[in-house]
């Protein structure tokens, strides 16, 4: 680049030109090799990533498969619109939130507290034992840990029930009481991903430096005060980056489990966007295509602007950021 | 046990009081309350799908099997769906994983490259599909058109690469594989490529088992695809049939071979769920310990931003 700066005033200009021209052909020209070997990859993103996105124009228009993305008439904002109009949207919008921002409050400080006591404890061995166990639920894949769930709170089988009516109380049929969804789905996912969230956090408490221990120590800090002044504030920054990761995620509840853990008794609490986005798009027999598009693609128009504004807020105000 | 833990503490806490010992004491039971909590229900399955039918129908397990049987899994190894779901599985977690490691690799090293003209560009086209999709339906009108419908390709290409995957390989490949390294290899005449095979995959075999973990999981796992894009029985995988028996509530008598079980339909259906339960999770139990040690390693590369 320093080249480019060199020349002298009277053909500055022309020099500029064809001197940063032959950079970049140079420059290209090395890098030839590292292209070949991107070039599959890429070809990869472009078909399976951009090329739906190129589709998403159906959400504008009445998809009709056989006149093709491109052929298929605009219509506007008519499919938005139905979206925003119907009965359904209070509802799957409000459930959609009520399950991010439950899980969220919930969830996020239990990896922290947990890494925390990790840290804390010098019985090595029963603290490898308590992590490997912990993580592992989360290879549980999602069909079986709804099984679980289903299994445990059958009302004529399963253990809760059972404890239930041992203590005297009716059987209750827990899947199929609206009130109930939100809080299973979110403690069976604090129970399924507790252990795995708290890697990250151990990982930053391990790059605490051991000095501020021993200076805090010499000073008489106890281990409370210590985690207090020091572990915590050690992990902050890691903390703020993946608030601001789920942040960005309050409109987007994960499809699978959700479906799964649906059935028609508990339907008003549990049809989130990504569910009803399926079942007006592919499960109808007259599925429609294109209203199923709007109702994606206002999700994650909606997902990707929370990001950046998310993102955005966390810059100015505490230095650490996505990007 | 004791004394050993008494030296170390010794050894890191100059001054022991009373109050600090309360609260490392409080501290491990925390801990143990989260070990029990997490623990007890993955032990309940496991003894459940060890006792009879007859016991888990009344609900007798509370800890340990209850009249062991293996009537369970006599059952599940007599069901033509659930091994045939199983293979498929196995098929698509192996096939699926290679093809997600080569082009995962591929995408990652060039990226990783400064010399890479335009990188930045690339970088972008990458992670830019971790913030923003296409989303199902444009997904699925591009798999129908490409005549990937009901076809294991269905399973195999639509997610062959995860953009967070490239980002964590390509930075570990950034701080692990020095520019001097690549310049000294092409002094003597050698390729990327040939860089790529013979230096950088051998010095981050920790990151490549991370990968292998992370994507072969994913296939084990996979349910969403396959019940999107598949309807021929013959290509379902393990989770599909999971769904059927789990939640569905699904089992055909054919899943009782022996008449005279006939009585215990109903226990041997639900012992059956949880010795599914297990035969689906303990691969990836398994396999987990052997690559954990890369793994802290690999999740720490990936926190590092890219």
């Amino acid at each position: 680049m320093n080249l480019v700066q060199a020349p002298t005033q009277g053909n500055a200009k022309i020099t500029k030109n064809t001197s940063s021209f032959s950079i970049v052909k140079k420059r290209i020209k090395k890098s030839l090799q590292l292209y070949l070997i991107f070039l599959l990859p890429l070809i990869w993103f472009l078909i399976f990533r951009y090329v739906p996105m190129y589709g998403l124009q159906i959400a504008f228009k009445d998809y009709k498969a056989a006149d093709g993305i491109w052929g298929s008439k605009w219509v506007g904002l008519a499919n938005f619109n139905k979206f925003f109009n119907s009965y359904v949207f209070t509802r799957v919008v409000t459930n959609t939130l009520g399950i991010t921002i439950y899980n969220l409050v919930a969830g996020f400080p239990i990896p922290i507290i947990l890494a925390i006591a990790l840290n804390v404890t010098y019985r090595n061995k029963f603290k490898k034992v308590t992590q490997y166990v912990t993580y592992m639920p989360y290879f549980i894949s999602t069909v079986v840990m709804v099984g679980i769930v289903m299994q445990f709170l059958n009302p004529r089988i399963g253990i809760v029930n059972k404890f239930i009516t041992a203590l005297g109380g009716k059987a209750i049929d827990f899947m199929g009481v609206p009130e109930f969804f939100k809080s299973i789905y979110v403690w069976s996912g604090i129970w399924q991903h507790t252990g795995w969230n708290s890697i990250i956090f151990l990982a930053a408490l391990s790059s605490i430096s051991q000095e501020l221990h021993e200076a805090a120590m010499i000073d008489g800090a106890s281990r409370f005060k210590r985690v207090i002044h020091i572990d915590l504030p050690g992990i902050m920054p890691t903390a703020i980056i993946l608030l601001i990761m789920n942040c960005g995620q309050l409109m987007n509840v994960g499809f699978e489990k959700v479906f799964l853990m649906q059935n028609p008794l508990n339907l008003r609490s549990s049809q989130v966007i990504a569910t009803y986005e399926y079942s007006v798009g592919l499960k109808s027999a007259a599925a429609n295509f294109s209203y199923a598009t709007a109702i994606g693609f206002f999700n994650s128009a909606i997902n990707l602007l929370l990001i950046i504004i998310v993102n955005k807020i966390a810059k100015t105000t505490t230095e650490t950021s996505l990007w | 046990m004791g004394i050993i833990k008494k030296k170390k503490r010794a050894g890191i806490e100059a001054i022991q009081t009373r109050g600090e010992h309360l609260f490392y004491t409080i501290n491990d039971l925390f801990l143990l309350f989260c070990l029990l909590v997490v623990a007890y229900p993955i032990i309940y399955v496991f003894s459940a799908s060890f006792s009879s039918p007859s016991a888990v129908m009344a609900g007798r397990v509370t800890l340990f099997p209850v009249e062991f049987s293996l009537e369970g899994y006599k059952a599940i190894f007599e069901n033509n769906k659930v091994i045939l779901g199983y293979a498929n599985t196995i098929f698509y977690t192996v096939v699926g994983t290679s093809i997600n490691l080569f082009l995962t690799v591929l995408c990652a090293y060039p990226l990783s490259r400064k010399e890479m003209y335009g990188r930045n560009v690339f970088m972008f086209i990458v992670s830019f599909t971790m913030i923003f999709s296409g989303g199902l339906i444009p997904t699925y009108i591009l798999v129908q058109n490409l005549g990937l419908i009901n076809t294991r390709w269905a399973m195999l290409l639509p997610n062959a690469i995860g953009a967070w995957n490239v980002i964590i390989t390509r930075t570990y490949y950034q701080s692990n594989i020095s520019d001097e390294l690549f310049e000294a290899a092409e002094l003597d005449g050698c390729s990327h490529i040939r860089f790529l095979w013979s230096v950088v995959l051998p010095l981050s075999k920790a990151i490549t088992a991370v990968l292998v973990l992370f994507y072969a999981v994913g296939h084990w796992n996979q349910y969403f695809n396959a019940f999107i894009y598949l309807s021929d029985k013959k290509l379902f995988p393990l989770q599909i049939i999971l769904r059927e028996i789990l939640i569905m509530n699904q089992i055909d008598s054919s899943m009782i071979t022996d008449p005279t079980l006939m009585a215990a339909k109903q226990g041997l259906a639900d012992l059956l769920k949880y010795s599914l339960i297990i035969v689906a999770s303990v691969p990836v139990w398994i396999a987990y310990p052997f690559v954990q040690k890369y793994f802290v390693k690999g999740v720490m590369v990936g926190a590092l931003k890219g």
